[in-house]
């Protein structure tokens, strides 16, 4: 189910001296099926723009709509709202409190009203998803290790079978190894579900293999809007407010600078060795 | 929604009172604190209004910002109001339905809503004005003498400040905690109280682990930087007191002089006037 927003701003401390306009009339449409990286600068309101996905903060002006109805209307169910658009949060093993993996996972679904077996059948499958092995569901989720908590966390929330899953930074404070295994777990994740994936994060290098649309954010305001590669096209306005393309792109062009004749367009280190490969092959 | 209490929050802006020590500010807010229930009759109160209204008037501090942190403390202020307007026995002045207006009900309820106002208001110019660290760091420098009692003085500053600086960290955490919980479609509202508390059980447990993890971080990085407690231990910048400390007492000597002359010799002149 799609989400339109339409003219979205939001101001913290409205009316004080402290005043700082977060969102900045942001207009959006997220329809089915994306794999979506939301990019920004620290404070650049990426994580103000997700808490009103599921309606967790209020606009200061203008409207959200999903599945073509205004969430702010009166009537309109957030809690079911909230199970459709499943938010996990920046680190999201600090939300962890059962005294089990297994129970944790069933909070959501609990919370859904759904019966005990079938609750317990959503966390089963979510676990899975996942990919944690059957040895840990009984164990303390304090017990286990930063990145099994954290797909303990995720689980929780895919639990409540979401048609929008965003994920906020899901691959900090995580060493390489643990980072690559979260982000291909939810691209295999995307690919098995086909639900709308919104991965939020400062980092190119993360989202650049898996996503096919970049949303990038500065002060408040959506910059770009487009596919990687176009965003990437202009690296050097994305320097200028902090942020960077992919590592292997800049290679490509030192590359490309130093005479061999390979494309800069790459923006995955897959691609890169294809381009240089055949660079090769071809002299 | 836990971000609205200005109330006991620092407030930065340069002014005189600002630049003072802390110490001067502490030892005049007990001071003010005493003199006000102390000081009897109008003419005491004038002059801590006046008092008070130039310390506000010098701190900087938008007057509208201290009121926003006190509307929590209206509804108690005026509890405390209504109780003795109607509970103090004495000459009656009306009655509303059983209950009897006195007229010394009227006068403990106007004197003890001055009162409490000045003190919240003066207290609060307190903490406005001084970083929780300056605070403590007045407040160890004050009670050393009872170091000699075998009092701990710098580990309690030390916890104080530590106390003070965590409560913004955990509040904020509670805000995310509760924010990780409600997208999980938690429910912190319906239902009776017993369902009440249980359903705060996914907000607590993170909560104090986040606590104690957070306080075992802190411990380390202190040891990590050999504290060990308050012996031996200097300070970089150590309080000492100007000139415009000096000035500071003496204008605090003269309040509670004019107050006290105020107070007890205004009725007594205007007596003689009148007669």
């Amino acid at each position: 189910m799609p989400i339109i927003l339409d003219k979205v701003s939001h101001i913290y401390g409205e009316d004080t001296a402290m005043a700082v306009r977060a969102l900045d009339n942001i207009s959006l449409v997220i329809p089915d099926g994306q794999f979506i990286g939301l990019i920004g600068h620290t404070g650049s309101g990426k994580s103000t723009l997700v808490q009103h996905l599921n309606g967790l903060m209020k606009s200061t002006s203008g409207s959200i709509y999903f599945n073509g109805e205004d969430i702010d209307s009166e009537g309109f169910d957030k809690k079911e709202l909230r199970s459709k658009v499943g938010l996990v949060f920046q680190y999201p093993e600090h939300q962890l409190f059962e005294t089990d993996v297994f129970s944790d996972v069933c909070f959501g679904p609990k919370n859904l009203g759904l019966t005990k077996k079938e609750a317990e059948l959503r966390a089963y499958a979510a676990l899975k998803l996942v990919g944690l092995e059957d040895d840990y569901f009984y164990q303390s989720p304090f017990d286990l290790s930063g990145g099994q908590k954290r797909r303990v966390a995720i689980a929780g929330v895919l639990a409540m079978k979401p048609e929008v899953l965003i994920l906020d930074e899901p691959t900090a404070g995580l060493d390489p190894k643990g980072r690559d295994e979260i982000l291909d777990q939810i691209a295999k994740l995307k690919r098995e579900t086909g639900i709308t994936v919104l991965l939020v994060s400062h980092s190119m290098d993360d989202v650049a293999k898996y996503v096919d649309r970049i949303i990038v954010m500065n002060k408040g305001r959506v910059m770009y809007d487009e596919e990687p590669r176009e965003v990437f096209r202009q690296y050097q306005a994305l320097e200028a407010v902090g942020l960077a393309a992919p590592q292997v792109t800049y290679i490509m062009k030192e590359l490309r600078d130093h005479g061999y004749d390979v494309s800069d367009e790459v923006t995955t280190i897959e691609e890169a060795k294809r381009e240089i490969l055949a660079y090769f092959r071809e002299r | 929604m836990l971000r609205d209490i200005t109330l006991g929050q620092y407030y930065q802006v340069d002014s005189v009172i600002h630049r003072l020590d802390p110490r001067v500010k502490l030892g005049t807010t007990i001071l003010f604190i005493i003199s006000l229930f102390v000081f009897d009759g109008v003419g005491g109160y004038a002059a801590a209004a006046l008092f008070l209204a130039l310390v506000i008037r010098l701190s900087n501090v938008p007057f509208r910002f201290m009121i926003k942190g006190m509307k929590s403390i209206v509804f108690l202020l005026s509890i405390t109001v209504v109780f003795n307007l109607f509970l103090t026995p004495g000459e009656p002045m009306f009655r509303l339905w059983k209950l009897t207006v006195t007229q010394e009900g009227v006068r403990l309820a106007v004197l003890l809503s001055i009162r409490l106002g000045f003190l919240i208001i003066g207290s609060s110019v307190m903490t406005l004005t001084t970083t929780p660290n300056q605070l403590t760091d007045g407040l160890e420098k004050m009670l050393k003498p009872l170091n000699k009692l075998k009092v701990p003085v710098h580990e309690i500053a030390m916890m104080m400040s530590i106390a003070l600086r965590f409560i913004p960290i955990l509040m904020e955490e509670t805000d995310k905690i509760m924010k990780a919980q409600l997208a999980r479609c938690a429910d912190f509202e319906s239902g009776n109280l017993i369902k009440k508390a249980k359903s705060l059980v996914p907000l607590l447990v993170p909560l104090f682990i986040s606590a104690f993890r957070r306080a075992n971080d802190l411990a380390m990085a202190m040891e990590a930087r050999c504290y060990r407690g308050g012996e031996h231990r200097t300070k970089m910048k150590p309080l000492q007191y100007e000139k415009r400390d000096y000035i500071a007492y003496l204008i605090v000597l003269c309040y509670l002089v004019a107050g006290v002359i105020l107070g007890k010799l205004l009725p007594v002149l205007l007596g003689t006037v009148l007669a």
